[in-house]
């Protein structure tokens, strides 16, 4: 590597500042000099106003709805937090802050949460913004009619009040610390109050743009929106957001110039496409990751032994080399991603360690056992091939697994969250609670390692509870620390990889060092955050 | 009496009319064949039996299947096609299903004005080198025209407009290689959106009507009634287009209709290569995920479409036969 791929890499965002300096006096500059070779590759890239941005996306139906509550792919979160603010945002370094929130409060118990709203905002109609928009808004989703995707997020949510023009209180059934970022959730998008209830059917936000036109499935337009309340944000002119379902249609579309960026690149051509000189390549971690879930309550599963043998009969290096073809992470049998708040960086990570998974297999008595691992590639994409790999390297280990490939037909059915071993995947929560809650509790229906006794798993839900309404950053990381071990250790999730997010951006579009990996482009916000260079 | 011209008309359309009848027994028998269902696909790993019920219960899966027929086929006799399955409330949402003529009509005419555009294209073209290739016969140009043709049609489409659009579009940047117009695109512009998609579809259909045009003249040019002319000092085009071509037309129409029909029903690739929104990828698409409805109304068009054309081809021939049309 030299100075020109460090610059490259630290205006891609790909190397942080102090990984920057640190390199380059690797490469024998002095740290003053590196500081200031820096600040001009980067600070070259100040954002600039201005220019006509088209971004191309693998999804997006011809059933899309402007109604938040239904917004259910990239294409429409794209288009929300571009026309539309939440009242919490996530940033582009990952922490959560306000947006139309302009600060909150929580009592000690985590139940009760006053957000104070910011002052001076307007929607693209012109009404300015204030606390009965907020309550119409996350109203939406709430009650008896509601199909929100969002409802059951809201469930402990039990009253909400005006207490002043510009502040809302929320109370909450039981403390819950995570409340600020289920408010960053996508669907809860705050729009205009009209008699007492959300419009949505106008198309008007608070957002940096204002929608021109919308045609589902197809494309939308937006303009910017000249009073946006934020300041360094929304820098194009004009924005369209197309749908490109085809990836080869995709690739080509910014290969020939007609769209700026693309997200959802093949990983089997993207080093094609990164050889383009015109396109550079954006990767991020997120929380997507691929699981074989072990149901602990169904032999041979349920022995302990097994489960670690299994565990260590795994090469996760080769699984992310060959089944995301470099494109990913590897996984820590648990699903708490580096892109969520307390990932835990402390543990030791699991490697392919054959002799180990020997001894365990022994301790097992289990060596001559045959050991089915039900496969589809409805799972995730080489699921088959992934499953064969396992097979392969645990084989070396003296683990006998015979790959059953099942119909893709009812395999979410079927196969999944019944058969004892099987491949899945999970498109990953923002919050470590959400994450826990929706898959590792006891009581989920989702529960698919069916982890619901002894003593490890009393103490993990134990934890995920007080950690819930914990509102003390440290004692919270502690505890989700240790649930991470409780699931690394006990439970039955073979998380052997995270897949990354592989974006091809046109060089004429720039962004900050860091860029937000829980969602694909930015966490959706590309549109407000990238500009031209 | 009627006409025997008129009469043979009235009869094809009967029997288009059975066909149809018939295409919509069998596509619904053979989707009600296809395994998988529905509710599991779209609810994937939500899918727990109970919401997988209710689901079929929503969607009126449940009734007999004789029920669910006459059903569906009153609705299309009445312009109905029903309601799509995807975007209904239980999968999420409110409901957001939308009638599957809503979903359709607009698709249609995008493929219909592709179509159009590839056979205002290539059908003078295919006429004008079939008619050429016979006048030559045995020429270089002959050869030329026909190893050029069977060339590009041998050629898969998607290989075909892949390097259309490496050379008319990356490398000289006189077309654009997205070709996703929308409801309010003005006329012109969506001639140059189209260009590609019309002009990959012209090259992979021209050779089949261009080398029947050519076959179906050089066959009558062996014919008495030729020789006829050529002994009366008629000029070599005279013969082609004044005696050969008249007689030549129902081979020909028939290859022509038969091509036409091609570019409505199976331009699927051409679509997904240029993200077209045409009919093609809205039934894949519906395919993809059980959409019942969709795809037996999409079919339905295609199998119209068929008919339709190959009618109008009969009644072409018949018309240019002149023996039919003087009957005695």
């Amino acid at each position: 590597m030299d100075i020109k791929d460090l610059e490259k890499a630290a205006k891609a965002g790909t190397l942080g500042r102090r990984e920057f300096i640190k390199r380059a006096g690797a490469l024998g500059i002095a740290a003053p000099f590196a500081a200031t070779l820096l600040s001009q590759s980067v600070q070259a890239a100040m954002p600039k106003k201005g220019g006509y941005f088209k971004l191309g996306v693998g999804h997006g139906s011809t059933t899309d709805t402007l109604d938040p509550g239904t917004h259910e792919n990239g294409f429409m979160s794209d288009t929300v937090y571009a026309y539309a603010n939440h009242l919490f945002e996530v940033d582009n370094t990952q922490k959560l802050v306000p947006e139309l929130a302009e600060s909150f409060e929580a009592s000690k118990d985590a139940k009760t949460w006053v957000v104070k709203l910011r002052k001076g905002v307007e929607f693209h109609n012109g009404k300015s913004f204030g606390a009965e928009d907020v309550i119409a808004s996350i109203n939406h989703h709430r009650g008896e009619g509601s199909k929100s995707a969002s409802k059951s997020l809201l469930d402990p949510l039990v009253e909400m009040k005006k207490t002043g023009s510009h502040e809302v209180t929320f109370q909450l059934s039981a403390g819950n610390a995570d409340f600020p970022y289920i408010l960053s959730d996508y669907h809860l998008a705050i729009l205009p109050e009209m008699d007492g209830k959300m419009d949505w059917q106008a198309g008007y936000g608070t957002g940096g743009y204002i929608i021109e036109k919308f045609e589902p499935g197809v494309r939308i337009q937006l303009k910017r929106n000249p009073n946006y309340w934020k300041a360094g944000r929304a820098h194009f002119d004009e924005v369209e957001v197309i749908s490109l379902i085809d990836v080869t249609a995709r690739q080509n579309a910014v290969m020939n110039e007609e769209v700026h960026v693309i997200d959802r690149v093949d990983p089997k051509t993207v080093h094609l496409l990164s050889r383009n000189p015109k396109i550079r390549i954006l990767e991020t971690t997120g929380t997507l990751h691929y699981t074989m879930p072990m149901r602990v309550d169904q032999a041979p599963f349920d022995n302990y032994d097994l489960r670690m043998a299994l565990k260590l009969a795994v090469d996760r290096e080769a699984l992310v080399k060959k089944i995301l073809l470099g494109h990913g992470a590897v996984g820590n049998d648990h699903p708490i991603s580096t892109a969520n708040p307390y990932h835990n960086s402390e543990m030791p990570q699991r490697t392919y360690d054959p002799d180990k998974a020997r001894f365990h297999i022994k301790k097992a008595g289990m060596e001559n056992t045959q050991i089915d691992l039900s496969t589809s590639e409805a799972a995730f994409s080489g699921a088959v091939d992934a499953a064969l790999l396992v097979k392969d390297t645990a084989a070396k280990a003296g683990i006998n697994i015979n790959v059953v490939r099942e119909p893709k037909d009812g395999y979410w059915s079927n196969v999944w969250n019944k058969k004892a071993w099987c491949t899945c995947y999970w498109g990953g929560r923002p919050t470590e609670d959400w994450m826990f809650t929706t898959a590792y509790v006891k009581e989920s229906k989702w529960n698919d390692t069916a982890w619901t006794k002894g003593a490890a798993v009393d103490r993990f839900n134990e934890l995920v509870v007080a950690a819930r309404s914990e509102l003390d950053t440290e004692k919270r990381r502690t505890m989700y620390y240790e649930c991470q071990q409780l699931v690394n250790d006990d439970g039955g999730a073979l998380v052997p990889m995270f897949a990354n997010y592989i974006m091809a951006l046109n060089n004429k579009i720039a962004h900050d060092d860091v860029v937000a990996g829980n969602w694909d482009k930015d966490g959706n916000k590309a549109i407000e955050r990238w500009w031209f260079a | 009496m009627l006409h025997p011209v008129v009469r043979t008309i009235l009869q094809r359309l009967g029997l288009g009319l059975i066909t149809l009848f018939v295409v919509s027994l069998i596509l619904f028998s053979s989707i009600e064949f296809l395994p998988g269902d529905f509710g599991e696909a779209v609810l994937g790993q939500a899918a727990l039996p109970e919401t997988v019920a209710a689901f079929r219960k929503e969607l009126g899966l449940d009734l007999p299947m004789h029920e669910r027929y006459f059903d569906w086929l009153g609705g299309i006799l009445t312009g109905d096609m029903g309601n799509s399955f995807s975007g209904r409330g239980s999968s999420g949402g409110t409901d957001r299903s939308r009638p599957v003529i809503e979903l359709l009509a607009p698709r249609l005419a995008n493929t219909l004005f592709l179509a159009s555009m590839a056979a205002i294209i290539s059908v003078p073209l295919a006429l004008f080198l079939g008619i050429t290739a016979a006048l030559y016969r045995g020429s270089i140009y002959d050869r030329m025209v026909n190893a050029m043709t069977l060339t590009t049609i041998s050629f898969p489409e998607f290989f075909v407009a892949y390097l259309l659009i490496l050379v008319l579009s990356s490398f000289t940047k006189l077309f654009p290689s997205l070709a996703n117009i929308g409801p309010d695109v003005d006329f012109w512009e969506r001639v140059y959106l189209t260009a590609l998609p019309a002009l990959t579809l012209t090259l992979v259909i021209v050779a089949h009507m261009m080398r029947m045009t050519r076959a179906a003249i050089i066959n009558l040019m062996a014919s008495p009634y030729i020789e006829m002319a050529e002994l009366k000092g008629a000029s070599k085009s005279e013969i082609i287009l004044q005696h050969a071509l008249p007689n030549a037309w129902a081979p020909i129409v028939t290859v022509i209709a038969f091509n036409l029909a091609y570019l409505v029903v199976g331009v699927v690739v051409v679509e997904v290569v240029f993200v077209y929104p045409g009919v093609g990828q809205l039934m894949v698409d519906a395919v993809t995920t059980r959409d019942v409805p969709v795809v037996q109304g999409c079919a339905m068009i295609f199998a119209a479409t068929y008919i339709l054309l190959n009618l109008f081809a009969d009644i072409i021939s018949i018309i240019t036969n002149p023996r039919l049309l003087h009957p005695r």
